[in-house]
């Protein structure tokens, strides 16, 4: 065979797949053909590993009206003809080696995929890992990660109103980013990235094309090495004032001349060549590019070249022949380049020329059908011991106020405040509830509803037991979200993993979609959009798989949104299980690692009983006796309570609880399907709560100026400080 | 009295002006950088963004704008200019007002509550204000340190062209209550005539009890009626 293992390296494609390429297509592709058929078969852009997978994922429900896969993003109906659309993507490989160009395109990416389908962006959220903020490098990605978001957020004009971050050293050198945006709009100028009707031309408007991020999807389905340094070239460089005119003027073209085009797709992972050939393969026709008509901003770039380009700000509009001229003249008057660049036909073929000469002539079918690899899983030797590590040989806490203040400035619960005050939250005027609790909430203007949005994933939990882990994402997304009074209405994903080729990667990879999927399920919130990013392995070893779920909620009154802030005067009440737990509640959870720095025991959750106190909380709300939520998430009840107390900015006195046998368990374990609500009518939320068979315990008055439960007594001032300053001391180190 | 709000290619804060000025019962109209027009009593709104990316420096290519001379013209008839943010800065870059919006002294972007207090009394934009408090209007930029030379600061203060410092709930002025280490705390300011104001933080954003306070829609308010007592 004439073609060489560094050609194939460049396309991360495998001998066995160049083998099929030669079978299907019944000759040796030219170069073209062989790059376009890499970047398409890769896994980032062909979920090669992934797909074989995605049958488990619940893909309807009542508020779906775009399902994964059908388009750019999925589509919610949100009542009254308006719609939103969301999604989450990765950008992790770019981030590992230049920070702030790799977020800020990460961020750039997701919003042309909201904007490519009409809407209007409204929010964007962001899910980041790294490894621990005491290393130094660690600080450099995190401050660069941090930077690039808001530089390209903040410009542009849409508000970062939530998201989370967790450090483990399993992240270190290759940290996660997860960029999700949020898009409304009404129903009717819901866009389609379709290549439809033989003869209609095709249009890139944005950005000259350039050899930045070439190769990029490749590069995104590969390890990190050492020298991955040199791949520096892969990732682009973002230019987030032409990404605002395009989303301005691709947002107006939908609002307002939605009969003028066909289709709107977004150039994202494999540029031009996996944006035209997914645009014709959705509408069945093929599509014909010369690309000595693409706008160029490097000289003496190849037709390879210009087909891989990752260039960001560009976008691909199939206008309807005879409004071809209004079409160009509209980008015209948001001051932006848009050229006729190819044809729409009926062959179903993928022909790229150069001038006269074609360079490359496909069949879209090849390109869209890349081999698949269901993935065989093998459990890894070890989970058994680890699981079944008696958690209660630990000795127990004897230093519980201590432990508290620990956690509370820990870096991975201490206050988010350094990173989101960073970011505009609240441009557009819709944040209702800013970032810093539970989930924020936007409120729709023209209407009473609002949308409550939350990004959740607990790396740990899915490494002790990925299907319990994948579950217990998705339920802690939820309980977010229904912490501010808002139905889990459906979520999208981002599936991080490590290389899907080792078998024990393989088996977090199913096992975690199999536990995410039945929680999906069981909590009514189905998967309408997500991505897979595999491969996340540095030198060190590979991430926790990290099913990163993004959920969306909606709240039928805005104004009945709840914060996690209750008022002095108002009870606690712990709704979902009772106070004591046992040691083995501590798997996976912040304070086993704060204490034993390593992960033992085997997390757990029922979901039948999480969607139970789930909608007990949504009932009281909607009784209208709540006046505060919180969900129980890391560092357990102890630190929920102290959050809360902080926010109240006042103590409570809950020192004569009944704790059990085992303080750290009640104190800081993890059970699932809890919260904590306020109400100022204790005894009625209690037992509605118990009438719906969620356990229910009354902690507290708040009131004072200490924080007491069961052996814990601190200052509410000290516990503050140690959350405001946790994180701020931490990164404040060169 | 309607308002011109204007759009820059960049500009993100248009849609969250036209909101709080109906609030407040002024309807506006959005003018694109490149029309050459205002009314006379057009109450013109330059919002806040990042006109043409602000890649060069903060409202230096904005300034260029055809839309600029209009205000220019408009400014010099005694019309009504507010700059907020980017805003602001494009008034300083062209000229309308002194001195220059730099870097933060954090270093890095800041979007959070702040309080100004009002310090001149008499322009139309802070007459209708009460003395001794503070207004919440949250910051939210990258380049907001006001910073002039001595001898401008001084002639700002002398002539009572200062219009806001950043200060407290109860109107004391603090440094620590400065969010981005503006010269002497100023978050906005006057020209001579007191008819176009520059102002960092966004009134705009605090204009509904559902969003948090409504405190920047006195300032609107103040205008209201001071060009309703000069009719």
């Amino acid at each position: 065979m004439p073609v060489d293992d560094h050609v194939l390296q460049q396309v991360a494609m495998s001998r066995d797949e160049y083998a099929r390429l030669l079978d299907l297509l019944d000759r040796e592709p030219t170069d073209v053909e062989l790059g376009m058929a890499g970047a398409l078969w890769s896994e980032h852009c062909g979920y090669k590993h992934s797909r074989p997978l995605f049958h488990h994922f619940p893909s309807t429900g009542p508020y779906v009206l775009t399902k994964a896969g059908e388009e750019n993003a999925g589509a919610i109906d949100l009542g009254d003809g308006w719609v939103a659309v969301f999604k989450m993507e990765s950008h992790n490989h770019p981030s590992a080696l230049e920070p702030y160009e790799g977020a800020a395109t990460g961020v750039g990416g997701i919003l042309r995929d909201i904007f490519a389908m009409g809407m209007r962006p409204v929010a964007l959220l962001d899910s980041l890992r790294f490894g621990p903020l005491t290393e130094r490098a660690n600080r450099r990605l995190f401050r660069g990660v941090v930077a690039g978001i808001g530089g390209y957020g903040n410009c542009i004009g849409v508000p970062t109103v939530g998201g989370e971050v967790q450090m483990h050293p399993a992240y270190s050198g290759n940290p996660l980013v997860n960029a999700m945006c949020v898009g409304i709009g009404r129903r009717e100028h819901l866009l389609s990235a379709s290549a439809a009707g033989a003869g209609n031309p095709l249009v890139l408007v944005g950005a000259d094309t350039g050899r930045d991020g070439i190769h990029g999807a490749t590069f995104a389905s590969v390890e990190l090495a050492a020298d991955s340094g040199e791949r520096r070239p892969a990732v682009q460089v973002g230019n987030p004032f032409m990404e605002k005119l395009l989303m301005e003027a691709c947002c107006e073209l939908a609002e307002q001349h939605k009969d003028w085009i066909e289709g709107l797709q977004d150039l994202g992972a494999a540029g031009l060549t996996s944006s035209a050939v997914e645009a014709a393969n959705r509408a069945g026709t093929g599509i014909e590019i010369d690309v000595a008509r693409v706008p160029r901003r490097a000289q003496g770039m190849t037709p390879y070249e210009v087909m891989l380009s990752e260039s960001q700000e560009r976008m691909l509009v199939i206008p309807k022949r005879e409004h071809l001229d209004d079409v160009l003249a509209h980008f015209r008057r948001w001051e932006l380049h848009a050229d006729v660049i190819g044809v729409v036909t009926d062959d179903r073929m993928a022909t790229i020329r150069d001038g006269d000469q074609v360079v490359a002539r496909i069949p879209i079918g090849i390109l869209v059908d890349p081999p698949q690899y269901p993935p065989i899983g093998v459990r890894p030797a070890d989970l058994d011991r680890i699981q079944n590590e008696d958690l209660a040989a630990q000795p127990d806490v004897t230093d519980a106020s201590g432990a508290l203040l620990r956690l509370l400035g820990s870096e991975n619960l201490a206050s988010r405040r350094w990173i989101y005050r960073q970011y505009d939250h609240q441009v557009q005027n819709n944040t209702v509830v800013r970032p810093g609790g539970d989930a924020a909430v936007l409120r729709l203007k023209q209407s009473r509803r609002g949308i409550a949005v939350s990004t959740d994933c607990n790396g740990r939990m899915v490494a002790l037991d990925p299907r319990a882990g994948g579950a217990i994402a998705v339920a802690e997304a939820a309980r977010n979200v229904v912490a501010t009074g808002a139905r889990p209405a459906a979520l999208t994903d981002c599936l991080n993993f490590g290389n899907p080729e080792k078998p024990e990667i393989a088996y977090q990879l199913e096992e975690a979609i199999i536990g995410l999927s039945e929680a999906a399920r069981v909590l009514n919130a189905p998967v309408i959009s997500g991505n897979a990013s595999l491969y996340n392995e540095a030198p060190g070893g590979s991430v926790l798989p990290t099913p990163s779920i993004g959920m969306v909620g909606i709240l039928q009154d805005v104004t009945t949104r709840l914060t996690i802030r209750p008022n002095v005067g108002d009870s606690i009440v712990l709704l979902g299980a009772d106070v004591p737990q046992g040691a083995a509640t501590l798997a996976g959870s912040e304070y086993q690692w704060l204490t034993l720095a390593r992960l033992a025991g085997r997390p757990r959750i029922d979901l039948a009983h999480e969607a139970r106190v789930q909608d007990a909380v949504l009932t009281l709300h909607g009784t209208g006796r709540l006046t505060a939520a919180h969900d129980l998430a890391d560092g357990g009840l102890a630190v929920a309570l102290a959050e809360m107390c902080i926010a109240a900015g006042a103590g409570i006195d809950a020192a004569g609880i009944e704790v059990g046998d085992r303080l750290d368990g009640a104190l800081f374990g993890e059970a699932q399907s809890r919260f904590l609500v306020a109400t100022a009518e204790p005894g009625a939320v209690a037992a509605l709560a118990e009438a719906a068979g969620v356990p229910a315990t009354v902690l507290g008055v708040v009131s004072g100026d200490r924080l007491r439960l069961g052996p814990i007594d601190v200052a509410v001032a000290d516990a503050t400080h140690a959350w405001e300053t946790g994180l701020d001391e931490i990164i404040a180190q060169i | 009295m309607r308002a011109a709000v204007l759009v820059f290619p960049g500009t993100w804060s248009d849609g969250d002006c036209v909101w709080a000025l109906q609030q407040v019962g002024i309807e506006s109209r959005r003018v694109w950088h490149r029309e050459t027009e205002i009314a006379p009593d057009e109450l013109v709104v330059l919002p806040g963004g990042f006109s043409y990316g602000d890649y060069l420096r903060c409202g230096a290519i904005a300034r260029f704008s055809p839309i600029m001379a209009a205000v220019r013209r408009h400014a010099e008839a005694g019309g009504l200019v507010i700059g907020i943010c980017n805003g602001f800065q494009i008034l300083c870059e062209a000229g309308l007002l002194p001195g220059v919006l730099m870097r933060n002294e954090s270093l890095q972007f800041r979007c959070q509550d702040s309080y100004i207090v009002p310090v001149n009394r008499t322009s139309p934009f802070t007459s209708g204000l009460d003395a001794g408090r503070g207004y919440m209007t949250p910051v939210s930029h990258g380049e907001g340190r006001y910073t002039a030379d001595e001898a401008t600061v001084r002639m700002l203060e002398d002539s009572d062209r200062i219009a806001f410092r950043y200060g407290t709930l109860d109107g004391r002025i603090t440094p620590e209550a400065n969010p981005n280490g503006s010269v002497h705390g100023i978050a906005g300011i006057l020209n001579e005539r007191g008819n176009v104001l520059g102002l960092m933080p966004h009134p705009e954003r605090s204009c509904e009890a559902l969003l948090g306070n409504e405190d920047g829609n006195a300032i609107w308010r103040s205008a209201l009626a001071a060009v309703g007592a000069r009719v």
